[in-house]
């Protein structure tokens, strides 16, 4: 565990990011900005159905078109099918991802599929011979809904596989004797939208060769040493022959945790004899083909004591991966999880099938199915509490997970946990047990109050489904200061700054001598699989407690070395090696680092690298509690107040931190009342894919955020910290829906809480008056 | 990048039309805001334009001697919000163009581009069908003067000819004089969304009645409308609760919304209903109470 000595504390304090200043001078170089001489662009020929087969492509006229170079169909790409989820390889054969993706392909699954490539000198040629492909197609019925998907008979959307590409089911206690004792059984149908993660900046990749034998890509990942392995696969080509650079990245949100272009232009430029390709998607593009998050439909089912004893719970779950497998039924898995987690002493059973569909291909997206599954499991909670007429909150409180339980679906012992202190700061914050009382009164009429919450259990990586593996290099540069090379990706998060912060308080020196290395590169940088799973700060602290503890060691024996005295009594405080036993100063450090690098005998390059697997994974809570009008002829709701209580173990920054909790309401709150994508049920035509139609919110229809913490010390992690990335988004859209039926007496079980969706239940509700008009 | 084959700069608009007429498949340029979007999707008949943005003689808000309000097509949404003539005249457009998408669309688009681009969603649209505005329209035959209702001939169709270009809105003194007004959008977001409906009210009380009342929508229809049905039956009417029942029973008579993906019919009437009610309530508040006519706000 961290020793650390006061004057060199820099974890909790909100230092400035690594990346600040070169972000708000615009100096910050994304992909888009790493243009190339002579650089190529290639744009994809889509599918304009949802179900079918190419069975002619004509690209004649394409080919000709002036500026075009080459024309490329699913003919003419490599046959071997690879998976793009970016996980950790899997060493267990029966554990890996699925492999169901081409370059191109003739088989069309979902509106938008890859049927051809145009490599142009520039978009407007490329985007113009892409009009003169011409295709003929053999359409099949779209499966859309899970009962035609699933039907007997019902065609195969990759042909040999079923369409229920994943099934499991757990069950962690009496739950049958639970429901047998129940004094009451609640039950509910719960269903969440396909949602984007619109990160600003869309996917973009380009490669190219920098001599006869090696692909270089540079692309907007969150995984660039996942993209190398997954390249490799795709082509068939040595994996140390290619090169993938990260550099700054506008957002992934697990978007980027898939390998959506990078195998597509690496195949080019190998096409193109070594030519730079670029492939930089539109936003309409990007909001159709590339990943989205699954949408889910649940069924859930509680027992409950008139005491407020959750005995007994069982839920069923379909998700939908739509066309290609991507991250498939891990979603479902890892969703599923959360119940144990959350409610650890509650007897429960959980059966989850993933299936194919001719929709957008979904894959990771912040908190991997836990949003959909604490929707229904939140959303279920406060019926069964409403059941037995108990407050919400205390009914949590009763049942909830405590410090010391034992999750019975990991059998780990919960060694941190503060979410009863963060219902109990919720709860006073929002001004619960007052505004109970006075919002009484506010049930009747055009606009009505109510109060929502909602829990939530996270984990702060993926052991022990996969590995979890972070690599640090510390280097003392000759003046004292330190470069920092890390796997960790730093894709806007902040992962940087946290990593300088934690080398800056364990090396005893200044957080503004210590340099992060920013930009990624397979060829130099020490493996990490990358940023998801909110793990990188959780697992690379385990790793750069050892290489920064390793380098100090390392410094402390050469200052030994240059002044005679003992190694065990030196100390590096503020920069200074001192002797911590006569309290001296012994010397700067940039005096130490000169005499390591130019004494001709003594010294070396003072390093430190570790690569360290941690195999623990620390749970996270946290809630939300919201305050809300209902305008009831408008079918609008109004956020009054809201606030996200997290323990997220130690907070290494608290401005980055609040920065994650605001970022994460925000999109909640996008989750709860505006956003999904919107598929027509009969053909699979998406009709949203872009930002006008697909209502991401605006600064405008979100309110003042609040946040608080509790802070936990976890004490498997280098710094105490747990994770904090995904977990904010989950619990607004329960908190909401839970507040809604607190204002109306209205249980909508669905997501988006859109006014189209609040019109329909009020009316069926007689809240507004039928007009009998009739629905076209 | 866009698919454009030529572009000239008008200098006039007599350079203008004189270019439209040399160039027949050439189209008018203002603010952008829609034909850029047009361009990127690679629509045709987009390839050619002449560019009248930033025109000094479209671009000004004034009074003339008569007492008319001339608002100049070349006006952007941010010129309307900052006009002190309208926010004391006519505050119900400064709510209208404080509607439209965000910050930057507003310091481009203007409000001829908005008209002229013929759809029924256009926010200035149902103000100025309530102020009865006269578009003034330049053609190589001249000056004509056309009342906006009658410029709109259906979805995406004005009556622009070929060498026209709309040069300003006049506002006559018996439409706005003494009338108070509100624009309300309702829409999916509070910023950067286009109308699901839009309500304007323009109305004089005199004697605790309602002495002139105009009430126009936006996506009740295939075009911006008026509500002929709904104004007769409110005209001296007293102000009561009634009223607004009155209103909200009558109006559905008015209008003619439809079902698209992305509103039912029976949601835009609902939300019709509630409009006209809320609209007409808030135009009352800023006649009876006349200093908070200022403020602009959007649902």
């Amino acid at each position: 565990m961290a020793q650390h000595n006061d004057a060199n504390k820099v974890i909790g304090k909100s230092v400035i990011r690594t990346d600040a200043v070169a972000k708000v001078t615009g100096r910050a170089e994304y992909t888009e900005d790493m243009h190339r001489p002579g650089m190529l662009v290639a744009k994809y020929f889509r599918s304009t159905i949802s179900h079918g087969r190419v069975t002619d492509i004509d690209t004649t006229a394409a080919v000709q078109h002036p500026g075009v170079e080459a024309v490329f169909t699913y003919k003419d790409v490599p046959q071997n099918v690879f998976a793009t989820a970016g996980h950790p390889f899997s060493l267990d054969p029966h554990h890996k991802d699925i492999e169901d993706r081409l370059l191109l392909t003739g088989n069309i699954r979902c509106l938008g599929d890859e049927i051809a490539v145009v490599v142009a000198q520039d978009e407007l040629t490329a985007r113009q011979a892409l009009q003169k492909i011409k295709v003929v197609c053999e359409p099949y019925p779209p499966l859309i809904r899970p009962e035609e998907i699933m039907a007997e008979g019902a065609r195969q959307i990759h042909q040999g596989s079923p369409n229920i590409i994943g099934e499991h089911r757990y069950r962690c206690g009496e739950v049958e004797q639970g429901f047998a004792e129940a004094d009451h059984i609640v039950e509910g149908d719960f269903t969440t939208a396909m949602v984007q993660h619109v990160h600003l900046e869309n996917h973009i990749a380009h490669a190219y060769m920098d001599d006869m034998d090696r692909i270089v890509i540079v692309s907007s990942t969150q995984i660039p040493h996942i993209v190398r392995r997954i390249v490799s696969e795709a082509l068939s080509f040595p994996l140390s022959k290619i090169r993938v650079i990260k550099p700054f990245i506008g957002g992934g949100f697990g978007n980027k945790q898939d390998v959506v272009v990078e195998p597509m232009v690496a195949f080019l430029t190998l096409q193109m004899s070594g030519r730079p390709v670029q492939i930089n998607l539109s936003r309409e593009e990007c909001m159709l083909c590339t990943r989205n998050r699954h949408p889910f439909f649940l069924k859930v089912k509680t027992g409950v004591m008139q005491d407020g004893t959750m005995v007994a719970r069982d839920m069923d779950v379909i998700s939908l991966t739509g066309a290609y497998a991507s991250h498939g039924h891990a979603i479902a898995a890892a969703g599923g999880a959360k119940q144990s987690a959350l409610y650890p002493r509650t007897p429960a059973r959980f059966h989850a099938r993933t299936l194919y569909a001719n929709i957008p291909t979904a894959g990771a997206m912040r908190a991997y199915g836990s949003p959909q599954i604490l929707y229904a499991l939140e959303c279920a909670t406060e019926d069964a509490a409403r059941k037995i007429g108990m407050d919400s909150v205390a009914f949590r409180l009763k049942n909830i997970a405590r410090q010391g339980d034992i999750n019975p679906l990991s059998k780990e012992k919960i060694a941190s946990c503060g979410l009863a202190e963060c219902l109990e700061k919720g709860r006073e914050f929002i001004d619960w047990d007052r505004k109970k009382r006075e919002y009484a009164h506010h049930k009747t009429g055009p606009v009505r109050k109510g109060l929502g919450v909602a829990c939530l259990a996270y984990a702060s990586g993926t052991y022990p489904v996969c590995v979890e593996i972070a690599g640090a290099r510390i280097v003392l540069n000759q003046d004292g200061m330190v470069h920092v090379m890390v796997g960790a990706t730093e894709i806007g998060q902040g992962s940087d700054t946290v990593v300088a912060q934690m080398v800056a308080e364990t090396l005893g020196i200044a957080y503004d001598h210590v340099r992060v290395v920013q930009a990624q590169d397979t060829d130099v940088t020490p493996f990490d699989t990358g940023a998801y799973a909110s793990r990188q700060a959780y697992v690379v602290s385990n790793a750069v407690f050892r290489a920064a503890s390793e380098l100090k060691a390392k410094i402390c024996r050469h200052a030994a070395l240059m002044c005679g005295s003992d190694a065990a009594d030196l100390d590096i405080v503020g920069g200074v090696v001192i002797d911590s036993k006569k309290s001296a100063r012994v010397m700067a450090l940039k005096d130490l680092a000169i005499d390591s690098y130019y004494h001709k005998e003594r010294g070396g390059q003072l390093s430190a690298e570790v690569s360290y697997k941690t195999t623990s994974n620390a749970p996270v809570f946290g809630c939300t509690f919201v305050d809300i009008d209902v305008d009831i002829p408008l079918c609008k709701i109004k956020i009054n107040r809201i606030i996200n209580v997290h323990d997220s173990g130690v907070i290494l920054n608290p401005v980055q931190a609040a920065g994650q909790v605001h970022g994460g309401t925000f999109m909640g709150i996008g989750a709860a009342l505006f956003e999904e994508v919107l598929i027509d049920r009969e053909t699979g035509y998406v009709y949203n894919n872009n930002l006008l139609d697909y209502k991401f919110p605006t600064f405008m229809d979100i309110p003042s955020l609040h946040h608080d913490f509790v802070e936990t010390f976890e004490p498997t992690s280098g710094y105490g910290n747990k994770a904090l990335g995904e977990p904010p988004v989950i619990t607004p859209p329960p908190a909401i829906r839970n507040a809604l039926l607190d204002a109306t007496g209205v249980h909508i079980n669905s997501l988006p809480l859109s006014p189209h969706v609040l019109f329909t239940h009020f009316t069926k509700n007689g809240l507004l008056k039928s007009r009998g008009e009739q629905h076209v | 990048m866009f698919d454009l084959q030529t572009y000239h700069k008008a200098g006039s608009v007599e350079e203008a039309i004189a270019l439209l007429a040399a160039n027949p498949d050439s189209r008018l340029l203002a603010g952008g805001t829609d034909i850029l979007i047009k361009l990127r999707h690679g629509k045709s008949g987009f390839a050619e334009l002449i560019d009248i943005h930033g025109l000094a003689e479209l671009r000004s808000i004034r009074k003339d001697a008569e007492e008319n309000i001339l608002i100049g097509s070349g006006t952007t949404f941010t010129d309307i919000i900052e006009s002190k003539l309208l926010q004391r005249s006519i505050p119900m457009l400064c709510d209208a163009a404080q509607s439209v998408g965000g910050p930057q669309i507003r310091n481009m688009a203007t409000i001829g581009g908005n008209i002229c681009n013929g759809v029924t969603s256009a926010d200035s649209a149902p103000g100025l069908f309530g102020l009865n505005a006269l578009l003034q329209i330049h053609g190589p035959d001249g000056l004509r003067e056309v009342p906006v209702a009658e410029f709109y001939l259906g979805p995406g169709k004005v009556d622009l000819r070929r060498g026209d270009v709309l040069v300003a809105f006049k506002i006559t003194p018996e439409n706005y004089a003494g009338s108070f007004g509100y624009y309300y959008k309702y829409a999916m977001r509070d910023a950067m969304d286009i109308a699901t409906i839009g309500c304007a009210v323009s109305l004089k009380t005199a004697a605790s009645k309602v002495s002139d009342y105009r009430i126009a929508f936006g996506v009740a229809g295939p075009t911006p409308i008026r509500c002929p049905k709904t104004e007769q039956a409110v005209l001296g009417r007293e102000l009561s609760a009634e009223l607004f029942d009155c209103i909200a029973e009558v109006v559905i008579g008015d209008v003619n919304p439809r079902t698209s993906w992305r509103a039912a019919k029976d949601f835009r009437l609902n939300i019709i209903q509630e409009l006209a009610k809320r609209a007409t309530h808030k135009a009352l508040q800023r006649a009876l109470h006349p200093a908070g006519q200022k403020e602009g706000e959007t649902i």
